[in-house]
């Protein structure tokens, strides 16, 4: 029997969701051992580093990295998995497009420093210590890595040939590109998403959908939207409209606007400027005429201004990997 | 001096180091556990709308993120000043026991359970999920696989997604359970109970009855007296969403009861330079040090703890077994309660009459006819400003708190996570451990291995929260190093 292919599932700078997500295929995860040798995957074996450096180059198939870049170990790793993998698959959001922790490109490192250790609530720190890259300790030396300024995806880092968007990417999806692997389907062109579809999570929300016109935005505790109709137009901020299907439209489901994970739809190059554009041609100031250009820019204020965190709401997974990028570049 | 390092999961892939220095004896002089990880939530949820906070903070761990979800909405029931209606309070619960059901089952047959089922002194190759399915059956396993997907569906069907879920609203949850619905949970939850029995018996056959596994869980190398911390009913009993944090002293004395809205006037935290993560520590025993004892302001939040601060279980299959516990592991009554279990190894069976008692109180949700209550929400009418919320995470107390201007938006954020409040016990288990394998220049290579993984993994520092490592089956590099730093040895487990 010929040597089965072997897969590798890397984590980063990650939460551990991505892992979790590939456990929840249930018993297909019968079916991938039996199709593949799990070789590398820190979460649940024990192959080391040193065992990935003695491998052939390119010899895994394909390897999963989840996680953003934010220490020198990310990166270092990262460079590895690349030399010895066919294909490498950034995979879900983090590796992707930042997301919600690349918000901290927002703030300087310091700051974020100091949030932790000096102006923190519970955190008695008289000496004012901030950990650093080496302590000198009675005994010796310690070390850890130093962690970068900002938060990098994995395409800033290597070469990356395919994404899988989503956090997490969902099961179902995750099982489609597994599947289409084992079946040795063609793949697409390489830098393609794979694992989603080209469209909007609106192509895949069960919700009526009419004219769009907003008088006024609310935030979600202020309403309790009707279950039927789509949230965009009672009100609600659902970045569906700007977002990748994929995940089956599963957050208006339980009556919760989509918050964008799936990233940007096929073509789109900036999710939260896609977001911005749509909401401009939709929202209703009512009649404009005799008015002037202030009085008009006073009711597009008024109402954008129900939306207090821009970068928190357009953003909120893709600001790495955005136009804007973050304060700190 | 010398030095031994000790990296999880290699250098590079740092999540978790141990660093052992020995003096010139050879005996070991200090220990160091290292977390060289930072995402910085406390910094980039400045800025955000207070009602972000469930979808957000869920991303600080994937393995537990229902536990933020719960202590954040709770948080923001108290910054928007609302009080949820019963059946959301009720539905916030149930869901909050499928994700115990599944997170204990996870643990206990993939992750720490193969030191028992398997066996401590086992190759190392056999101790992982894998062996514990050849030597419990594949029938057993897929048992297990069936717990993990009927509790899942659960966490999507009510929460949104299997995980990060984003239900979670000020006043309330954002979708009620229909009579079908409920009569399926029901159903899950009986199965449930029925896992969470079988799972108990086969660690009594398995490890109780086994008189060299019994004299490892009641040895000292794994024995700490710390206070310990839980939350608990109005009747002191185990509660995993609602209560007060109740801290005991090592020996078993109620040391304090408090709201955990008073968290900050009872919990401090400590910095180090050489780690990125914070020591939290009894603020009115003060930071002394790494140490035992009632004079230490260190203590443990764990099953253990939770079983130790308490009175007993709420429900009566799961009170049978706490009680068997105790008995079993020689604890006497003190004024009606059992004095603490201070052998850090029980944590695997207290985490199983935790297991029995989210399943029993699931099932008791599921029969409540007010669980399908529409009325789900409460709208808030103001904001407060100030809110904070803790549950119990399944590795311990997790508190959020949010500062918030007129607008909700957030001005200042401060988070004691669950696992966080273990990291010094861990050091001090690792400290411990190594102290009893490494003496006089002699380095008992398999046994500090194994050994020290083990005082590691009793806690379950799957440390999602604080390093997102799952070490089912950790891998371990010792790299011993003369006084020049060269290294003159390498130990590898593979």
């Amino acid at each position: 029997m010929a040597e089965l292919p072997k897969i590798s599932i890397y984590w980063a700078s990650s939460c551990g969701g991505c892992e979790i997500s590939v456990v929840n295929l249930n018993e297909k995860i019968l079916d991938v051992a039996a199709n593949f040798n799990l070789f590398f995957c820190p979460c649940l074996l024990d192959t080391k580093k040193t065992d990935i450096e003695a491998l052939p180059d390119k010899d895994i198939l394909i390897t999963f990295f989840n996680g953003s870049i934010k220490n020198e170990d990310n990166a270092e790793m990262a460079h590895l998995l690349r030399k010895k993998s066919q294909l490498l698959i950034a995979f879900g959001s983090c590796s992707s497009e930042g997301c919600i922790p690349g918000l901290s490109n927002l703030h300087s490192l310091d700051d974020q420093m100091n949030a932790i250790y000096l102006d923190n609530l519970t955190t008695i720190n008289p000496d004012r210590i901030i950990p650093r890259h080496e302590t000198i300790v009675p005994e010796g030396a310690l070390t850890i890595p130093a962690i970068y300024d900002r938060v990098r995806t994995l395409s800033e880092i290597v070469e990356v040939d395919y994404y899988i968007p989503g956090c997490p990417p969902e099961p179902h999806q995750i099982w489609n590109v597994i599947d289409h692997v084992i079946k040795q389907r063609p793949l697409p062109e390489r830098g393609s998403v794979i694992g989603a579809g080209r469209s909007t999570v609106c192509d895949e929300c069960s919700r009526k959908k009419g004219n769009k016109s907003i008088k006024k935005f609310y935030r979600t505790y202020e309403i309790v939207p009707e279950p039927e109709t789509c949230l965009l137009e009672q009100g609600l901020i659902c970045m569906g409209i700007a977002t990748r299907d994929g995940c089956g439209g599963l957050c208006p489901k339980v009556n919760m606007p989509c918050t964008g994970c799936y990233g940007t739809p096929e073509g789109v190059l900036d999710q939260g400027a896609k977001m911005a554009a749509a909401l401009g041609s939709i929202l209703d100031i009512g009649d404009v005429k005799g008015l002037t250009d202030d009085e008009i820019n006073k009711r597009i204020d008024d109402i954008i201004n129900e939306i207090p965190d821009f970068a928190g709401m357009f953003y909120k997974y893709s600001l790495c990997s955005s136009i804007l990028k973050g304060k700190v570049i | 001096m010398n030095k031994i390092t000790i990296e999880p999961i290699t250098r590079l892939e740092g999540h978790g180091k141990i660093e052992i220095f020995l003096d010139e004896k050879g005996n070991v002089a200090n220990t160091y556990f290292q977390v060289p990880e930072l995402r910085g939530f406390e910094q980039f949820c400045v800025g955000r709308l207070a009602e972000d906070m469930p979808v957000i903070t869920n991303r600080i761990c994937g393995v537990c993120p229902e536990a933020h979800h719960m202590a954040s909405v709770k948080a923001l029931d108290d910054l928007f000043g609302v009080v949820p209606p019963p059946a959301a309070v009720k539905i916030r619960e149930l869901i909050y026991m499928a994700f115990y059901v599944t997170d204990h089952t996870t643990h206990f047959y993939a992750l720490g359970g193969p030191d028992f089922i398997i066996g401590p002194e086992a190759p190392p190759a056999e101790r992982n999920i894998l062996g514990v399915i050849k030597k419990v059956g594949l029938d057993i396993a897929k048992q297990v696989i069936d717990c993990r997907a009927r509790n899942h569906h659960i966490l999507e069907l009510l929460g949104g997604r299997g995980i990060h879920l984003v239900a979670g609203v000020p006043g309330g949850w954002s979708r009620a359970v229909s009579v079908d619905e409920r009569r399926q949970i029901e159903d899950i939850a009986r199965k449930n109970i029925d896992f969470a029995l079988f799972t108990l018996k086969i660690f009594s056959d398995i490890v109780l009855k086994n008189s060299a596994y019994l004299d490892l869980i009641t040895s000292d190398i794994y024995l700490h007296k710390t206070y310990y911390m839980g939350t608990v009913d109005d009747k002191n009993r185990v509660n995993f969403y609602d209560g007060l944090v109740r801290v005991v002293d090592p020996e078993g004395k109620e040391f304090v009861k408090y709201h955990p809205k008073e968290y900050a006037s009872h919990i401090a935290e400590h910095v180090e330079p050489w780690t990125y993560l914070k020591f939290p520590y009894l603020k009115n025993i003060g930071w002394k040090g790494f140490e035992d004892g009632i004079n230490s302001g260190v203590y443990c939040a764990t099953p253990l703890s939770r079983l130790n601060v308490s009175d007993g279980m709420a429900t009566q299959l799961a009170q049978e077994h706490y009680e068997q516990f105790y008995e079993t592991l020689g604890s006497k009554k003190i004024n009606g309660r059992y004095q603490p279990v201070h052998y850090r190894l029980a944590t695997h069976w207290a985490r199983l009459v935790e297991l029995l008692y989210a399943a029993e109180h699931m099932l008791e949700l599921a029969i409540d006819p007010e669980i399908t209550s529409d009325h789900i929400r409460n709208i808030p009418k103001e904001i407060k400003g100030v809110g904070i919320g803790s549950v119990e995470a399944p590795r311990g107390t997790l508190t959020h708190h949010y500062i918030s201007d007129t607008r909700g938006v957030l001005t200042k954020i401060n988070l004691i996570v669950g696992t966080t409040n273990n990291y010094a016990p861990m050091s001090m288990s690792i400290k411990r451990a190594a102290q009893k394998f490494i003496y006089n220049g002699q380095i008992v290579t398999e046994g500090l291995l194994n050994k020290i993984e083990m005082a590691f993994r009793l806690y379950d520092p799957c440390l999602s929260c604080a390093t997102h490592t799952l070490p089912g089956k950790m891998p371990m590099e010792v790299t011993i190093r003369d006084k020049d730093c060269n290294i003159i040895r390498t130990l590898a487990r593979d």
